[in-house]
């Protein structure tokens, strides 16, 4: 008992202060969203489209990325060798609808939107989610799940993760349903009781991720429930995940634009 | 070639796929068998599906522990059947069921002959209905009586974590018998590679289990490496060590927080899962990202650890590690923790051995199994860990197992940053030789990674054969619930904590 509570003193109060003070700071090395610079770009060339693993890039009619699709790894930025792409550094990244997922270089992101007045209302403050994993490779659930350790403390924002679909507000889904996890989402999804939403976090459960060409697979959560909140990555990093709730409740001040413009 | 024996060779080589000794199927099951007295194991077995007709090949891979080779040996199968190993060495009983699965060939005799993942097999066949069973859809294993009653757990279960279903035969609390059903996270990543390797490959195994990314990086990476004549630079290889006991670090610090979560002990739980992201954060600072995806690249690593870098790991790990060790040794010291990890969920030696689990569920029966010392490749030639082990096969010895490999991890981990080469990334390899066979084992967190790769004539791959650690252990899992109380589940299931996606492939 008495150790119990020195290792108590020594643990400390380790939940950070975020949105109140600004977020931990990311790794040196992390990679928000693949900038293309395209007044660097040779007419005809499309090395990095041809890299990149799941073609979310298309040169057809202006470079645009698509972040739903995007593993943020670094074929593109290497296979380029007029070193016109770089990362930005912003965690920033998700959306209200798919198409906002595909920005145009030197565009915008539109980011994920306040839900509607009504929605705001009654999940603002207390949100429950079910979560399902319809073949994800345990790391977006892993840095979902994290969200629920000391230091991030989803519960003080009211979002918590329920054991029963009748017990939820909506779906948390991971992974690119398979064949085998279709049904099983559906059913999911029909015993939540409306109003609900679905919120997609990875590339798997946005686009199919790596596996997007595997007959096996539906490409995304969207083959089977409508989606509300797209989070990107692979793994989406935690403060992309809380930053994208946090925006779909409204709980964040500033809403809105972030910019990405080179070119 | 034909012959009597088996070929030997070293891990993380390849060898001409004609070399390969081709024996007749009882020939090549009786060497099997003397092999696994001899204490050897089945590390993968495996169909090939022809594509034009022809016989299916069965090829089988055994490690030899104490010599640190690996033995690899084939047959091929006519007439759509062969008789089951299973009966007679229950160590392939699920490697049999899988080649059922992927090449429709039957193991005739085999005594539970059910879906491994509910899947279509590898290749169509000409004629007949190659649609996948349904899953869910099964023929159940089921004890009757009027007090026998069933409890069916998933494929959605009310945490986040991966689906699959659980059966239990029960009386009252006691659980006389778990059958454990899986297939649903099943994407077809074996079937994805054939053809390869192709811009996607290297990102589908890093995502094979994703908490097992680097693991299955290097196992794959090892084998282009093989079949590409490459070397990988002493930098890199350091790196990939680095990243691969971080991985572990996090994962067994991870898992001991959710061990003590499952019981109720909140201290060790809320500690923990903060530090399993301390080192989470700290392959982040290698590679940007907190699985390590894009760190371990053919040829070598896309980033290198400088001065400063290697410095301010060390600094963190010194600061994880008393976090740690104050975090851990509570649930050692705190007699109701003691009292609902002792004597649960026992796997014994001799049904580890049978059943040919691996990694720190093994290493908890008392198994000297570790390929980091038994089949080194890379740092693990020079640099050697002892493998930790535990006598009771037991909930508390398999935490505890996992609490000696973070301390000796660490310590490792300090001696590696200490004396890291000069920076080098390495080169992206070249074209792979054709017709090879190469095989690449890695110890991931869970144990031991399997990957096989065969090229065609093309030097593309034409079977790519992963064997994750869940596929050996989820089995021992099954048996660790015998004649526990369903209650007993989650702690048992956190203790080994088997990936799902990893199985399901």
């Amino acid at each position: 008992m008495f150790r119990t509570l020195l290792a108590r003193l020594q643990q400390g109060h380790r939940t950070m202060r975020y949105p109140a003070a600004p977020p931990p700071p990311l790794p040196e090395r992390f990679r928000g969203r693949p900038l293309i610079d395209v007044s660097k770009c040779p007419d005809g060339c499309r090395v990095c489209a041809d890299a990149c693993p799941t073609r979310a890039i298309d040169l057809t009619g202006g470079a645009k990325v698509d972040l739903g699709r995007c593993l943020f790894c670094t074929d593109c930025q290497d296979a380029c060798p007029e070193g016109a792409i770089t990362h930005d550094s912003d965690y920033r990244l998700a959306t209200s609808t798919r198409d906002e997922l595909v920005v145009a270089a030197g565009h915008e992101l539109q980011l994920a939107h306040v839900l509607d007045e009504r929605l705001r209302q009654l999940f603002g403050r207390s949100l429950k989610l079910r979560v399902v994993s319809a073949g994800g490779c345990g790391a977006c659930e892993a840095d979902v799940n994290v969200l629920g350790t000391v230091g991030w403390d989803l519960g003080r924002f009211g979002i918590q993760v329920v054991a029963s679909p009748r017990h939820a507000d909506g779906l948390l889904v991971t992974g690119c349903v398979t064949d085998n996890m279709q049904l099983a989402l559906q059913k999911t999804w029909a015993a939540v009781p409306p109003p609900k939403i679905v919120i997609a976090v990875g590339a798997c459960a946005i686009s199919g991720g790596p596996f997007l060409d595997n007959p096996q697979q539906h490409q995304g959560a969207l083959s089977v429930v409508p989606v509300d909140l797209f989070i990107p990555g692979c793994p989406p990093h935690p403060m992309t995940i809380l930053d994208g709730l946090l925006r779909m409740l409204g709980r964040l001040e500033k809403a809105g634009r972030i910019g990405g413009a080179i070119a | 070639m034909t012959g009597q024996r088996l070929l030997s060779f070293a891990n993380g080589n390849c060898l001409p796929q004609d070399s390969v000794p081709l024996l007749e199927v009882d020939k090549l099951q009786a060497r099997i068998l003397t092999a696994v007295e001899q204490e050897l194991r089945v590390v993968s077995l495996f169909a090939t599906p022809p594509r034009d007709g022809g016989p299916t090949r069965l090829t089988v891979l055994l490690a030899d522990d104490q010599r640190g080779s690996l033995q690899v040996g084939a047959c091929e199968v006519t007439g759509g059947a062969f008789p089951a190993l299973t009966p007679r060495c229950p160590q392939v009983h699920l490697f049999e069921r899988e080649i059922h699965e992927q090449s429709g060939l039957l193991p005739e005799g085999h005594p539970w002959l059910k879906p491994v993942r509910f899947a279509p097999p590898l290749v169509a066949p000409a004629a007949g209905n190659a649609a996948a069973p349904s899953i869910g859809i099964a023929d159940f294993y089921r004890i009757d009586g009027e007090e026998v009653h069933e409890v069916a757990v998933g494929p959605v279960h009310a945490g986040v974590i991966e689906p699959g279903h659980f059966r239990f035969q029960c009386h009252g609390e006691h659980v006389f018998h778990l059958e454990i059903s899986l297939g649903y996270q099943h994407r077809g990543v074996e079937e994805a590679l054939v053809g390869g390797p192709h811009q996607a490959t290297l990102h589908q195994l890093a995502t094979t289990a994703g908490d097992t990314s680097i693991g299955h990086s290097i196992a794959y990476c090892q084998n282009v490496e093989a079949l590409a004549s490459v070397t990988v630079p002493p930098h890199a290889q350091y790196v990939r060590a680095i990243a691969l006991e971080l991985e572990r670090l996090a994962n067994h610090s991870g898992d001991l927080g959710a061990l003590a979560g499952d019981i109720g002990f909140l201290p060790t739980a809320s500690y923990c899962g903060r530090i399993r992201g301390d080192f989470l954060n700290m392959t982040a600072l290698l590679c940007g990202n907190r699985f390590g995806r894009n760190l371990v690249r053919p040829g070598g690593c896309r980033f290198t650890i400088d001065k400063a870098l290697a410095a301010e790991l060390k600094q963190r790990l010194l600061t994880a590690e008393a976090d740690t060790r104050n975090a851990v040794e509570l649930l050692w010291i705190t007699p109701t923790v003691m009292a609902r990890f002792e004597g649960i969920g026992t796997v014994s030696g001799e049904a580890c051995y049978l059943l040919g689990l691996v990694g720190p569920a093994a290493r908890a029966c008392g198994a000297q199994l570790d390929v980091r010392t038994d089949h080194p490749t890379g740092v693990f030639r020079f640099l050697h860990l002892p493998p930790a082990t535990a006598q009771t096969g037991d909930v508390l010895a398999r935490a505890f197992v996992r609490w000696l490999e973070i301390q000796r991890s660490i310590r490792f981990l300090q001696e590696l940053l200490q004396a890291l080469p000069e920076p080098a990334t390495g080169a992206p390899p070249g074209p792979l030789a054709n017709d090879q066979l190469a095989a690449s084992l890695v110890e991931g967190w869970r144990g031991e990674i399997c990957h096989v790769a065969c090229t065609d004539a093309a030097g593309r791959l034409a079977r790519y054969k992963i064997t994750d650690p869940s596929f050996h252990n989820w089995p021992g899992l099954a048996i660790a619930l015998r004649d526990q109380q369903i209650s007993d589940f989650p702690l048992c299931n956190k203790s080994f904590n088997l990936s799902y996606c990893g199985h399901d492939l």
